[in-house]
């Protein structure tokens, strides 16, 4: 496997305007694992990962990579090692997928330098590893809303980088395409050893994907760890307000929240 | 560097292959278009009053004295077709960077009031101060920029923001416009004439000393935003994108702002605001390269087309002769309503 480059933040306190939203926050991501930020609607984690990703500046702490803050990193060579998946990226009318893959080569090429060889081949090995080859010569805007968000996962992998941030990727997609992206990604991370850090909304797709939680409440990192050690009912109480029962997910053994609404709770009032 | 998904020879052929396909079909493509302009340019030189031949024209370019053809083609024609195919150039890089950067096809300088602004400071100047052509460039330049930041600075701030920017741009321009009909309502007669003329974009008597301001704009600015070119298609995929692909995406649209601002006004000093060139030419280009690619170039020779094709068909095509500006505002009001209703269709979300 590779030399794992290693990316933590510091004391990270981040918001827009006048508001804080990421309070605080120190993170150790584990290298070459899958991390998963999770938290209630407005806890700060797409800032978090917006941060992280520098999109965003922090207000005071710092994002470290190797031990250097990403701000003094010169942004070609720190988009070689770390790249991002926003929410919405746009793709422009027409463009076929290989050319939009082949955009993720941008930090590697210099300005009037043609297309090269390893282009070509970071190219060819992103839409194998996606399994979108054969939709190669299609039009982004003709394919699925899942095919759609492959493509997108395989222009992240043409720029190479050994850490990847993806925000909220499963967000639009129905459960079998879910399962399909992050399965991928699991390959992904497994195969090439990439670092992987995703927001997710669905505290049990986290829980089951993940190496390792980052709970977040009120921009505040409340709980991390691997989730069969940190995913309790206190917990889902403390981070989504919400009464529940965990147990333990028979398919993948990992912790199932079982959420206990005022509605159609066996046993209940 | 990750370790290697594992792919066959065929796959990495298949890849490439289709790669340099495209890469053909668009070098195709702008080889037509280069030798179109020619064409187009030869044309220009060759007719008029008096016809002259290929020969009598490269006589003439070369610095022979050509009985009559050294004063018609020398002193009328070069300047027409010199202006022409500038202004194309500049139109048509200045629409297409707009209209990448927003990603919009609307958000074109013409469409958004820019070039509006560089004309009411040309007319300001021409029939109401008296300055001449320098004075007049230098005005409608800084006029130009002055409303970018205006319609920038009004529009920025949350979300969606190009689509707002569209609107207030075609707000700014409207006003705009009404200042420049107030200007000829005070002018006087004869001035109407030349201003309303200018107005139309008109190439009509065209002189060589009005073309050096032009020619250096589109020496320094064209290769400019050419070498941005690529952090402009990564700018295309969203801040956000462009961002992790390693642009700095505010340098970069600082950048290309000013230079395509900067290429719309020195045009439209020039020529008058040609009615439409920078927001079709990028288009059109689009369709000729096809997508994907940078459309800079392209769209360039496509401005230089669009703009000699309506000047020929406006001269010689109607027993009337047209300004060059009603040609292709004839062309290009249907795309703009075309594209109006598209976008109203799709909620007005861009």
């Amino acid at each position: 496997m590779n030399a794992h480059h290693v990316i933590r933040t510091q004391a990270l306190v981040a918001g827009y305007g006048g508001a804080t939203i990421v309070d605080g926050i120190d993170l150790d991501i584990p290298a070459g694992r899958i991390s998963v930020i999770v938290g209630a609607n407005a806890c700060g984690k797409s800032t978090l990962l917006k941060t992280i990703s520098r999109l965003l500046p922090a207000r005071s702490g710092a994002v470290l990579l190797d031990g250097k803050r990403i701000e003094d990193i010169p942004t070609k060579e720190l988009a070689r090692t770390l790249g991002l998946l926003p929410q919405q990226p746009i793709s422009p009318e027409g463009i076929v997928v290989a050319e939009l893959v082949g955009r993720g080569r941008h930090p590697h090429q210099k300005l009037f330098r043609s297309w090269t060889t390893d282009d070509d081949r970071a190219v060819t090995e992103a839409l194998a590893a996606t399994g979108i080859l054969d939709l190669a010569d299609r039009a982004v805007d003709e394919l699925s809303g899942g095919q759609r968000q492959r493509v997108w996962i395989a222009m992240a992998l043409a720029q190479e980088t050994d850490i990847l941030l993806l925000d909220e990727p499963t967000t639009f997609l129905d459960v079998s395409h879910q399962v399909e992206v992050l399965d991928l990604l699991a390959d992904l991370n497994a195969a090439r050893g990439t670092t992987i850090v995703m927001v997710l909304h669905d505290i049990n797709m986290a829980a089951r994907y993940a190496d390792h939680l980052f709970a977040l409440r009120g921009g505040r990192l409340i709980a991390s760890g691997a989730p069969g050690d940190i995913v309790t009912a206190d917990l889902v109480r403390e981070v989504f307000d919400l009464d529940s029962l965990v147990i333990t997910d028979p398919v993948s053994q990992t912790p199932l929240v079982l959420p206990r609404g005022r509605h159609h709770v066996a046993g209940a009032g | 560097m990750p370790a290697p998904t594992l792919i066959s020879d065929a796959q990495l052929t298949g890849v490439r292959d289709a790669r340099l396909r495209r890469e053909r079909r668009r070098r195709i493509a702008l080889s037509v278009l280069a030798l179109v302009a020619i064409v187009l340019m030869g044309a220009m030189l060759m007719l008029g009053n008096t016809i002259y031949s290929p020969a009598e024209v490269i006589g003439v370019i070369l610095g022979q004295d050509v009985p009559g053809a050294s004063f018609t083609v020398g002193t009328l024609r070069i300047p027409r077709a010199l202006s022409a195919l500038l202004a194309g150039i500049a139109f048509g890089v200045a629409g297409s960077t707009f209209q990448t950067m927003l990603r919009n096809p609307l958000a074109s300088p013409d469409v958004i009031g820019i070039t509006s602004g560089a004309s009411a400071a040309a007319i300001l100047s021409l029939i109401v101060l008296g300055w001449g052509g320098g004075a007049t460039v230098t005005l409608s330049l800084v006029a130009g920029i002055a409303t970018a930041v205006v319609i920038y600075v009004a529009a920025r701030g949350g979300e969606s923001t190009g689509g707002r920017l569209i609107l207030i741009g075609i707000g700014v321009g409207a006003m705009l416009d009404a200042v420049v009909a107030y200007l000829l309502v005070r002018a006087d007669v004869y001035d109407v004439a030349v201003a309303a003329r200018w107005m139309a974009g008109s190439l009509n008597g065209t002189r060589m000393e009005q073309i050096p301001p032009l020619v250096i704009a589109v020496v320094v600015l064209v290769p400019l935003v050419v070498a941005l070119g690529r952090d402009l298609r990564a700018l295309e995929l969203g801040d956000a994108s462009a961002t992790s692909l390693g642009v700095r995406v505010d340098r970069t649209r600082v950048l290309l702002v000013i230079a395509a601002v900067a290429l719309a006004c020195f045009a439209t000093a020039t020529t008058g605001p040609i009615a439409f060139v920078a927001f079709l030419a990028g288009p059109i280009a689009a369709r000729i390269v096809g997508p994907g690619s940078s459309v800079i170039i392209p769209a360039a020779l496509t401005g230089a087309c669009l703009v000699l094709a309506a000047d020929l068909l406006g001269q010689f095509a109607f027993d009337t002769k047209f300004p060059v500006g009603v040609i292709t505002g004839i062309l290009g009001a249907p795309y703009l309503i075309y594209l109006l209703i598209r976008t109203s269709r799709r909620g007005g979300s861009s």
